[in-house]
C-alpha cells in the first residue's frame, strides 16, 4: 500500500502501521483516514501530504 | 536570586554570559543568551520550565535558597529540549513524586532523552487550565512545531502572562529582563536572527496558530519567553512582528553570496553588485564571502532580501564545499517568494553554476535562467553576461 509524506515535518503515513494514537487501525489505506485525521506530529491536514514514491 | 515579574511570579533563570554555540554549534550567540525559568507562588507553587544541563546544579542550589523544594506543587515543560529540560533530572531526583504537566509530545522527548523515570506526567492540551489560587488559571495552549512538535505555550490569568517559550525569544543576555530596558537595535537584530534560524521554516504553522491565539482574546499583558527579554512594553509589538516576518517577509535587498577558490569568483560577485546599485539605486546590496561569514547571520540577510545571487568556482565537478553547505541550510529553512541566480569561474568543466542552480530551485527559489559564467578569470568579454542577468533580475513580476 502507498505511503503518504507529511510535508511541513516529514512524517510518513505508513498504511500497514495506521495511527493507533488517532484510532486508525493497521491496514488503513491513506485514501480511507477520516476527512478530519491530521498529522500526529505536526497536526497538518491530509492535503498537505504528498505520495511518497 | 529570583526576580519579581509581577505579584507572585518570578523569574528563576539562567543568565548565560558565555555561552557562544547554541543547538550543538549550528547557531552563534554575540550578546550573550539566557534560558528563562519561572516560578509562580500561589496557593499552588508552580516552576515553568528549568535550565540547560550544564546548569543544572546552579539552578536547582539557586531554588533551593528560594523555596523549600517540596512546595512545588507541579513543573511545567512547556517544551522538552535539552535547553529548558537540562535541570529535570536534577530536580526530579530531589522531588520525584511531583507531577509534570506537558504535551504527550514532550513525554516522548523527556522520555526518549532521559529515559523511562517513572516520573508522574500529566499530557495537557490546548484548553486544558489549572486553577492556582485566587484569579488566577494556568490554561496551556499546543505550540506544535514552533518550533518542536512538544512546544506549548501557558497563559497566567490574573496577572495576564503569556510564557511563550521559545516562541518571541532571542539569544540575548539582559540583565535588566525587560525589553524596554534592552538596546532595541541589538534586541531586533537577535530577535530576526532568532525567528529566522529556528522558527522561520515552520512559518506555515505561525500564521495558523497566531490567529488562534488572537482568538482566544487573552488579554496578554506580558510576553515571558524562554530566552532573553520579557516583552513587558507594548507586548504586542513581537506578535505584529511574527506575523509580518512569516508571511514571505522581504525588504528591497539583493544579496550576493559567494566563496572563491583564486579570486575570480570574486570578482563576478561584485561587478554584479555594481551593475545592480547602478540599475537600482535604492535597492541595499550586499556582499558575503560564504566561508568568511557567519552562516546565521547570512541566513537572516537572505531572509531580508528579494533575490539571492549565489556564486562558486567549479572544483572536482562542482560547486565549493561551503556553497553546497550553505545551500543546504537554505533550504532547511524554508525561504518562499524569492528569486536566485548563479555565477562563477571555470577551467575546463564548468559544472558549479548548474548544480546551483538546481540546489536553488530546490531550496524553493525563482531562479533565473541567465548566469554569468567565466571561462578562467572574468573578461571585459565575460561581464558583458551581467546586465542581462541584472536585467532579468530587477524586473517586477506581472
Ligand atoms: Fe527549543
Ligand atoms: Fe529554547
Ligand atoms: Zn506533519
Amino acid at each position: 500500500m502507498e505511503k503518504f509524506a507529511c510535508e511541513p515535518c516529514g512524517y510518513v503515513y505508513d498504511p500497514a502501521k495506521g495511527d493507533p494514537d488517532s484510532g486508525i487501525a493497521p491496514g488503513t489505506p491513506f485514501a480511507a483516514l477520516p476527512d478530519d485525521w491530521c498529522c500526529p506530529i505536526c497536526g497538518a491536514s491530509k492535503d498537505m501530504f504528498k505520495k511518497v514514491d | 536570586m529570583k526576580k519579581v515579574l509581577k505579584n507572585n511570579v518570578s523569574w528563576v533563570g539562567y543568565m548565560d554570559w558565555e555561552i557562544k554555540k547554541f543547538h550543538g554549534d549550528d547557531f552563534t550567540i554575540n550578546h550573550g543568551s539566557s534560558q528563562n525559568a519561572y516560578l509562580l507562588e500561589y496557593d499552588k507553587t508552580v516552576l515553568i520550565d528549568t535550565v540547560w544541563t550544564p546548569h543544572r546544579f546552579d539552578f536547582v542550589e539557586n531554588l533551593k535558597k528560594e523555596i523549600d523544594l517540596k512546595k512545588i506543587d507541579l513543573i511545567i515543560m512547556n517544551h522538552g529540549e535539552a535547553d529548558h529540560s537540562g535541570a529535570l533530572p536534577a530536580l526530579m531526583a530531589e522531588i520525584p513524586e511531583t507531577p509534570i504537566y506537558c504535551t504527550a509530545a514532550a513525554v516522548k522527548s523527556l522520555e526518549g532523552q532521559y529515559g523511562q523515570n517513572g516520573w508522574n506526567f500529566h499530557v495537557v492540551k490546548t484548553g486544558d487550565s489549572i486553577e492556582i489560587g485566587p484569579g488566577r488559571t494556568l490554561t496551556f495552549v499546543e505550540m506544535k512545531m514552533l518550533h518542536w512538535p512538544d512546544s506549548m505555550a501557558t497563559f497566567l490569568s490574573g496577572d495576564n502572562i503569556l510564557f511563550s517559550n521559545d516562541a518571541f525569544g532571542q539569544h540575548y543576555a539582559v540583565a535588566e529582563l525587560y525589553n524596554d530596558l534592552a538596546d532595541q537595535c541589538v534586541l531586533y537584530q537577535e530577535a530576526v536572527k532568532y525567528f529566522v534560524n529556528i522558527v522561520h521554516p515552520f512559518c506555515i504553522f505561525l500564521s495558523k496558530k497566531l490567529a488562534e491565539i488572537a482568538a482566544l482574546n487573552l488579554p496578554i499583558e506580558m510576553i515571558a519567553p524562554s530566552h532573553g527579554v520579557i516583552w513587558r512594553d507594548n507586548p504586542a509589538q513581537i506578535v505584529e512582528k511574527y506575523a509580518l516576518w512569516a508571511n514571505a517577509y522581504q525588504e528591497d535587498q539583493i544579496t550576493i553570496a559567494y566563496d572563491t577558490m583564486w579570486e575570480g569568483t570574486a570578482k563576478i560577485a561584485h561587478a554584479l553588485a555594481a551593475a545592480i546599485k547602478e540599475a537600482s539605486p535604492q535597492t541595499v546590496v550586499k556582499i558575503f564571502h560564504i566561508a568568511k561569514t557567519d552562516k546565521n547571520d547570512l541566513m537572516t540577510e537572505i531572509f531580508k532580501s528579494k533575490a539571492l545571487l549565489v556564486g562558486s568556482p567549479t572544483a572536482c565537478n562542482d560547486m565549493l564545499s561551503s556553497v553546497a553547505g550553505m545551500l543546504s541550510f537554505t533550504k532547511s529553512l524554508r525561504f518562499r517568494n524569492k528569486k536566485a541566480a548563479a555565477f562563477g569561474c571555470y577551467g575546463w568543466s564548468g559544472e558549479a553554476v548548474k548544480n546551483i542552480q538546481s540546489a536553488l530551485k530546490d531550496a524553493g527559489f525563482n531562479v533565473l535562467e541567465e548566469t554569468v559564467k567565466s571561462f578562467w578569470n572574468p573578461t571585459e568579454e565575460t561581464l558583458n553576461q551581467v546586465p542581462a542577468l541584472v536585467e532579468a533580475l530587477l524586473k517586477e513580476d506581472k
